[in-house]
This record gives structure tokens, C-alpha cells and sequence, in this order.
């Protein structure tokens, strides 16, 4: 059985700054090189490919799109070696020959013009098609996703805690949310819809961990009085620590099972989950517990809630 | 916490059991019909292709300004208003004048419940068309319900026409919904390559016969129109002789003189009689079959045709005429459709995504299985118990309500794996501050238990209001996993608080007097 006695505030004032320099990056990262968003948010056309003799290059499939003047193509090998992922801005393009609009079978071109450049030998395991004003419409409903969550957990934990155990909660969250897509902004990471999925799972997540300790933080409050809030979320962190440490280990272990062995599909989601477990679980005791010792929570705070 | 009455202790065996066995029956086949249920796979996982179409309503606006506006002229002259100027503005207003005689008239005319010029909506309590009067200039527009109404009409139509199309190719258990105002969604599971259902669902259908006139330039009756294949261009009159309304069944056929695929048509009474009387005046006139604004062909009127059936000739294969035919017998969309979202998984795809979502969720089932036993030995058994009730529970439920699985949604169920031992722990790391202070093996247990359920609710609400969330934000596969999630939240927190208590207390209460217990 372990007992532990860390003492986790003597560094947070170093750990803020860390933090906080942390957000900065993922701010300036975020308006300036900005988020590399799949098709599901920017429109386009997404096709899978899989050679099925394994001989096709990528070049080849590259130098074949250039000669379709699709505009911009992006080929680049998608898990196994034969696998490949194309895509272009162009949907179901409509040409105007005369007066009279035709709607172009882009799909049934592209396989033509492979064929004919590589030969017959792949097939498409996956074609999608987002038309711009369903791209708009998905990252609008995604935003308006993210937010409303942040909202409600903010107002669950106000009806639940104190507003000073809502503000540390909250600013955990952004931090929690902005570090992940900060980590997919640098590294140029797709931003699609199962992305929006995993946000919004780190935003339960993370609160689910910052809950457990305020609700300690908490108890702890009521039992006593002459401890400074300083040393009483030092104790409760530690209190809760061993539970911390197991719940972070098996979901990890869970994500990571799905990010190895899940598929290409999955790996985008999986990787978000695993950033926002591990930010989620650091934020939960150097974001939320110092915003309570900064907001001076005391004894009062929660008794005269009490007496309401 | 601990006790547990007799009753209880039945009811939660027999609800697992009736779970292990609809989950069951996902995987084996039983012979009793007892449960015909099953859980359907999301088109990423059983291969399929899902289009979203929105109607682009604006031609069916321009023909019904156009109809009201041909009302109106015929309701003037019948009743002798003196009118100027009655034209359509922009494609959305009816402008007019009236002579100052009539404006009162006429402006109660329109707001008259029972009058058929601007009829009432009594469930939304509003006109068709919104109007204003300055001096003697009269304005209509259509009232944000009569909008509404021209839409779902159009949609109505549209939904049926496109569900007779999907049917007539027959794929399999098509899914057919109405999205919005104007927005449809197809699914199609295990069709691969949506091309055909694409290219008849991008026709509107639109079929007349006309006559070609003689005349250079286009004038007020006719219109310049072009050759399907585009290399020619005709001139062709307005005045339609049969639409495709007045078709009762069309098929292709092999013509044997010609030795060409053509297109049999049959026409009603009405049609069959129209077409007599107009093929019989114009006898060696060329007639020009219209589909969507374009000429299929326009062969030369030899005899009059009175036996109310006949040919479209064309550049046909015998499947392009296997289509033209389809698309006259479903009958024409009220409304062009564009396809504004196409999602299409192949089947050896959906099967790959499967097998490694299961291969994903039976490592991670193992790895989380393993870590506990290490870490709780024999309450890490009594967690996994639980865990894996909680997974027969899960997709037990699944079943029950059919939902339907996708990657994400394997997904959620492999994140509830990992998530749902969280319940547990807080209950075993309680009961072990709890023993610190309190001797008694049972009643330590019983505050462990007691003293970890805010927590637990707190932790489990909060992933809840996400899945609640994603449920009604998400679409398609992201849908699939905020079910699994939220459902997952449920059959955790039942199988901590039933299985895993009562197995607890099972073991406590024989072993109560026993050192380190936990």
C-alpha cells in the first residue's frame, strides 16, 4: 500500500509559467500557422488507394494526379506500404460547355486516367466528398460542440463546487484543449472529425480528474480548519494520487492499444486522446488545485456555501 | 453498502444473464426466435457508400411565382380589374398596379382567410404570400411559411421519387431520410462504387415532347436547345405536347429493323390521345424528345401514332436505356438535387477496420485486465469480473436497441474499457484510507463505498454531458461513439455498484476478520 507524500506545490509556481509558456506556443502557434484541417472542415475529396500488386510508387500516383489538374494534390503513403491517400480541393466540379451545366463523374475520370497511367492493378477502398457548404456546416456544428461542452462543464462544476473550483476547472480545460491542438498544429497533424470527437472526450476526461481531487480538496476543507489551502490541495493531490496515477494508466493503456493496433483510421483520435489523458492529468493538479490556492479558497468559501 | 437482500442478488443474475445472451447473439445463431435482434454495422464497417443530396429549390420557386403570376392575370380579366405593369421581380417578388378603384378591394381580397388568391395557413396562422401596397403598387412575396410549405412539398415529392429510383436499381436495404428543409440522405450498405445510383439521382427527369421549328433565331414560343452528345443545337418550341407525367410505363427494347436499344414508352388516355392528334397534324415535322433541357433525339413524324405507345430513339446502350427508362417510370424530381456529401467505404475496408478495432479492443481488454489483477490481486479479479459484465452489458444493449456500431464507436467501447475500472479504483483507494482509521474489515469497506459515490457520480457526469453532446453535434461514425460512451458510462457505474459490491461483499463478509484484507 502506498502512501505518498509529494510535495507537488512546492513546484507549481515553476510549473505555471511552464504552463502558461506552453499555451502562449499553442496560441501563437494556432494563429499563425494555424490547423491543418481535413477535408470534413475545408472540403474536398479524399480517396484511399491500394495498389494491389505492389508495385505502383508513390510518384506515380503523384505525377498521374498532376496530369488531371485536380489543383492542389497531396499523395502520401497511408499505413501499409501499398496503402495511399490522395487529396484535392476539387468536388463534383461543374464545367459549363454553352448553357447548359454537366455534372462531372470526377471519381469515374480519376479511374480511368489511373488506369491508363498505372495501370488497373488498385482499387479504392475509400472515396469521401465534402461539398464547401457541408465543410462550413461541420466545423461550425464542431465548434459550437467544443464550446457548449466547455460551457456545461463549467456550470456542472459551479452547481456542484464553488465558482473558485469552476474557474480552476475551466482554466485546466483550455489549457488541456489548447496544448492538443497546439501538439497538432506544429506537427501539421489532420484536424477531422473524429478530432472534434476526441476533444470533446478530453474535455470529459480531464474534468472527471480535476473533479475527483476538488471533491477531496473539498472534503478535506470541512475536516480542517487550521491547514492552509496551500498544504490542503497538497494533501488531497496526494490523498488521490495513487487513484490518479492507476485511472491514467489504463486508459493510456486502452489508447495506446487503439492507436497500435486500430488502424490508420483511428490513430489521429487515439494519439489526441493519449495528448489530452496525459495534459488532462498534469493539468488537474498544477492548473485547477493552484487556482484554488490563488483564489485564497478557505474553510468559508465552502460553509457558507453551506448555510445557503 | 454491503448487504444485500436475496431478491436483489437474483434480479442482478438474471439481468446479467439475459445481457451475456444478447450479446451472444450477435456472434451464434440461436434457433428460438426468443431475441431477433442484432447490432447493425455503420457503413465504415460494413462498407457502403452514404450520399447527402440538398434540393435546389429555386427553379420550383420561379415556376410557382410563375403559375401565381398566370392566376392573377386570369383572376384580373375575370373580374375586370384594370392592372399595369404585373411582373416578377428578381425571381422572388409579383409586382403590379392597380387603378386607385381597386386597391382596397383587392388588398382585402388578399387578406381574406378563405379567398384562394393568397390562401391562410391556420396551423402557422400566416398567409402564403406577404404583401405591401404603396399608392397603387402592389408587392407579393412568399411569407416565410409559404416557403417552408413549397419546400417540404418539394421534399415530400423528392423523398418518394428518389426512394422509387434506389428501388427500381434494387440494392440492398437501402436507408432513405429526410434531413432538414431540403436535404435528403441515402444510404447504401455494400455498394462499393455509387456511380449508377449518382448519375440517375443527378437527373431531374424532366421529359417532354415538342415539336422542331423551321425558324433561324429563337423567338417568344421557342428556345435554342442542344443535342445531348453536344454536337448539335435545335430550335424548339415551348407548347409541349405529352411530359413525362402522361407516361404510364417505359422499358428499353431492342428494335428489330434498326437493330438499336430504344425506349418503349406506353402513355394514358390523355397522353395517348394528345399525342394522336398532334402527330396526325404534323405528319414529317420533326419531334424532339426533351429530357432536362436537352435533346435525346428528334426523329422525323411519319405516321400519326394513335395506339397511345411509341419509341425514343437515341445514342443508346442497353444500359444507358435500361436508366433513361427507370427514370421515366419513377418519374420526374420536382427539383434539380445536388449530391453535397458522399462518403463510400469499400467492403474489404469495413472488414480490415473490424478486424483491427477488435484486435485494438481485445489487447486493451487484456492489457487493462492484467494490470489490475497485478495491482488488486483479488479485488483487480473482482474489477475484472465487473469489466467484463460491463462489456457484456454494453453491447448487450447495443443489441437491444439496434444501434449501430462504427470505428469510433469501437473505439468508445475500448476507451469505456479503460475508463470504467476508474469507478473501481476509487472505491478500493477509499477503502484503503478507510482501514487505515477503522479496524472493522465491514465497516470500513461500507464508508469506502459510501464516502467514494460523489466522486464517482461527479467524474462519470461530466463524461456524460460529452457523449450527450457529440450525440447531438456529431454525425454518421461520431455518433456511433458518443453511444457507446454514454451507454458505457451506465453499464459501468451498474456494474461497479452491483456485480463488483456484491462479489465485494460476497468476499468481505467471509473473510471479515482477516488482516490487510485490500
Amino acid at each position: 500500500m502506498e502512501d505518498y507524500k509529494f510535495n507537488f506545490n512546492k513546484y507549481f509556481k515553476l510549473f505555471n509559467i511552464f504552463s502558461i509558456s506552453l499555451v502562449i506556443i499553442s496560441i501563437i502557434l494556432l494563429i499563425f500557422k494555424g490547423l491543418n484541417f481535413g477535408i470534413d472542415f475545408k472540403g474536398g475529396t479524399l480517396i484511399e488507394l491500394r495498389s494491389i500488386d505492389n508495385q505502383t510508387t508513390i510518384s506515380q500516383i503523384r505525377q498521374s494526379f498532376l496530369n488531371m489538374n485536380l489543383g492542389d494534390v497531396t499523395v502520401k503513403e497511408f499505413g501499409k506500404n501499398n496503402d495511399f491517400l490522395i487529396k484535392f480541393e476539387a468536388t463534383e466540379e461543374e464545367s459549363k460547355p454553352g448553357t447548359i451545366t454537366i455534372k462531372r463523374d470526377l471519381i469515374g475520370e480519376i479511374k480511368i486516367m489511373l488506369t491508363r497511367d498505372i495501370g488497373p492493378t488498385f482499387e479504392f477502398r475509400r472515396v469521401e466528398k465534402v461539398g464547401p457548404k457541408v465543410s462550413v456546416e461541420l466545423l461550425k456544428s464542431g465548434i459550437i460542440a467544443i464550446g457548449l461542452s466547455l460551457a456545461a462543464m463549467l456550470i456542472y462544476i459551479w452547481i456542484r463546487f464553488e465558482w473558485q473550483f469552476s474557474i480552476g476547472a475551466i482554466l485546466a480545460l483550455f489549457h488541456d484543449v489548447l496544448l492538443t491542438l497546439g501538439f497538432f498544429s506544429l506537427f501539421s497533424l489532420e484536424i477531422n472529425l473524429s478530432i472534434v470527437a476526441a476533444v470533446l472526450t478530453i474535455v470529459g476526461y480531464s474534468m472527471n480528474d480535476t473533479v475527483v481531487i476538488f471533491d477531496r480538496v473539498r472534503e478535506n476543507l470541512k475536516k480542517f480548519s487550521d491547514i492552509t489551502i496551500f498544504d490542503l490541495t497538497n494533501i488531497s493531490i496526494n490523498e488521490t494520487l495513487s487513484r490518479t496515477i492507476i485511472t491514467s494508466v489504463t486508459t493510456l493503456l486502452a489508447l495506446v492499444s487503439i492507436y497500435i493496433f486500430g488502424g490508420e483510421i483511428l490513430k489521429g483520435f487515439s494519439l489526441a486522446m493519449i495528448l489530452g489523458v496525459i495534459f488532462g492529468t498534469y493539468s488537474s493538479i498544477y492548473i485547477a488545485n493552484p487556482t484554488l490556492i490563488l483564489l485564497n479558497v478557505s474553510q468559508k468559501t465552502i460553509l457558507k456555501d453551506d448555510n445557503d | 453498502m454491503l448487504y444485500f437482500s436475496k431478491i436483489r442478488i437474483i434480479v442482478i443474475v438474471v439481468l446479467t444473464i439475459i445481457f451475456v445472451y444478447l450479446t451472444a447473439s450477435n456472434f451464434f445463431k440461436f434457433d428460438d426466435n426468443l431475441i431477433n435482434k442484432k447490432i447493425n454495422l455503420g457503413l465504415d464497417l460494413q462498407g457502403g457508400s452514404y450520399l447527402l443530396l440538398e434540393i435546389d429549390n429555386k427553379p420550383v420557386i420561379t415556376q410557382r411565382l410563375q403559375n401565381k403570376l398566370s392566376s392573377l392575370r386570369k383572376y384580373f380579366k375575370d373580374e375586370n380589374y384594370k392592372f399595369r405593369n404585373l411582373k416578377i421581380i428578381n425571381n422572388e417578388t409579383i409586382s403590379f398596379e392597380l387603378d386607385k378603384d381597386f386597391v382596397e378591394k383587392f388588398t382585402s381580397i388578399l387578406e381574406n382567410k378563405e379567398s384562394n388568391i393568397n390562401p391562410y395557413y391556420q396551423r402557422f396562422k400566416t398567409h402564403e404570400f406577404n404583401f405591401n401596397v404603396e399608392n397603387n403598387l402592389f408587392n407579393l412575396q412568399y411569407s416565410r411559411y409559404g416557403l417552408i410549405e413549397i419546400k417540404k412539398t418539394s421534399l415530400d415529392q423528392a423523398l418518394e421519387i428518389v426512394r422509387r429510383r434506389i428501388d427500381e436499381v434494387g440494392t440492398n436495404e437501402p436507408n432513405i431520410l429526410r434531413r432538414g428543409s431540403d436535404r435528403i440522405i441515402v444510404e447504401l450498405p455494400g455498394l462499393d462504387d455509387p456511380m449508377r445510383i449518382k448519375s440517375l439521382l443527378g437527373k431531374t427527369a424532366n421529359l417532354t415532347f415538342r415539336f422542331v421549328v423551321q425558324n433561324d433565331e429563337p423567338s417568344f414560343g421557342s428556345e435554342k436547345l442542344l443535342f445531348e452528345d453536344g454536337s448539335e443545337e435545335a430550335i424548339v418550341s415551348k407548347r409541349i405536347i405529352i411530359s413525362g407525367e402522361n407516361l404510364l410505363d417505359a422499358k428499353p427494347k431492342m428494335d428489330n429493323q434498326s437493330n438499336q436499344t430504344v425506349v418503349q414508352f406506353t402513355l394514358d388516355r390523355v397522353g395517348a390521345k394528345r399525342f394522336g392528334k398532334a402527330t396526325l397534324s404534323g405528319v414529317g415535322k420533326r419531334l424532339a424528345i426533351v429530357l432536362d433541357g436537352k435533346i435525346i433525339s428528334a426523329p422525323i413524324v411519319r405516321d400519326a401514332i394513335v395506339g397511345g405507345s411509341g419509341i425514343i430513339t437515341g445514342d443508346f446502350t442497353f444500359q444507358s436505356a435500361t436508366d433513361l427508362a427507370l427514370l421515366l417510370r419513377s418519374g420526374a424530381l420536382p427539383a434539380p438535387l445536388n449530391i453535397i456529401e458522399e462518403r463510400t467505404v469499400g467492403p474489404d475496408l469495413g472488414q480490415d477496420s473490424i478486424n483491427s478495432g477488435i484486435l485494438a479492443l481485445v489487447i486493451g481488454f487484456f492489457l487493462v485486465i492484467f494490470f489490475m489483477l497485478f495491482k488488486y490481486r483479488i479485488f483487480g479479479l473482482i474489477a475484472n469480473i465487473a469489466l467484463i459484465t460491463n462489456l457484456f452489458l454494453l453491447v448487450g444493449i447495443l443489441t437491444l436497441f439496434e444501434a449501430t456500431l462504427t470505428l469510433p464507436g469501437i473505439a468508445g467501447i475500448i476507451l469505456t474499457v479503460g475508463m470504467a475500472v476508474d469507478a473501481n479504483v476509487l472505491i478500493f483507494e477509499r477503502i484503503k484510507e478507510e482501514i487505515k482509521t477503522e479496524k472493522n474489515n465491514i465497516l470500513a469497506f461500507d464508508s469506502g463505498y459510501n464516502r467514494s459515490k460523489t466522486a464517482i457520480i461527479d467524474a462519470n457526469i461530466t463524461t456524460l454531458i460529452s457523449a450527450i453532446i457529440l450525440f447531438f453535434l456529431g454525425s454518421g461514425p461520431i455518433k456511433g461513439f458518443s453511444i457507446t460512451l454514454g451507454v458505457g458510462i451506465f453499464t459501468t457505474l451498474f456494474s461497479v455498484y452491483f456485480i463488483a459490491r456484491l462479489l465485494t461483499s460476497l468476499y468481505v463478509t467471509r473473510n471479515k476478520n482477516k488482516e490487510s484484507l485490500i
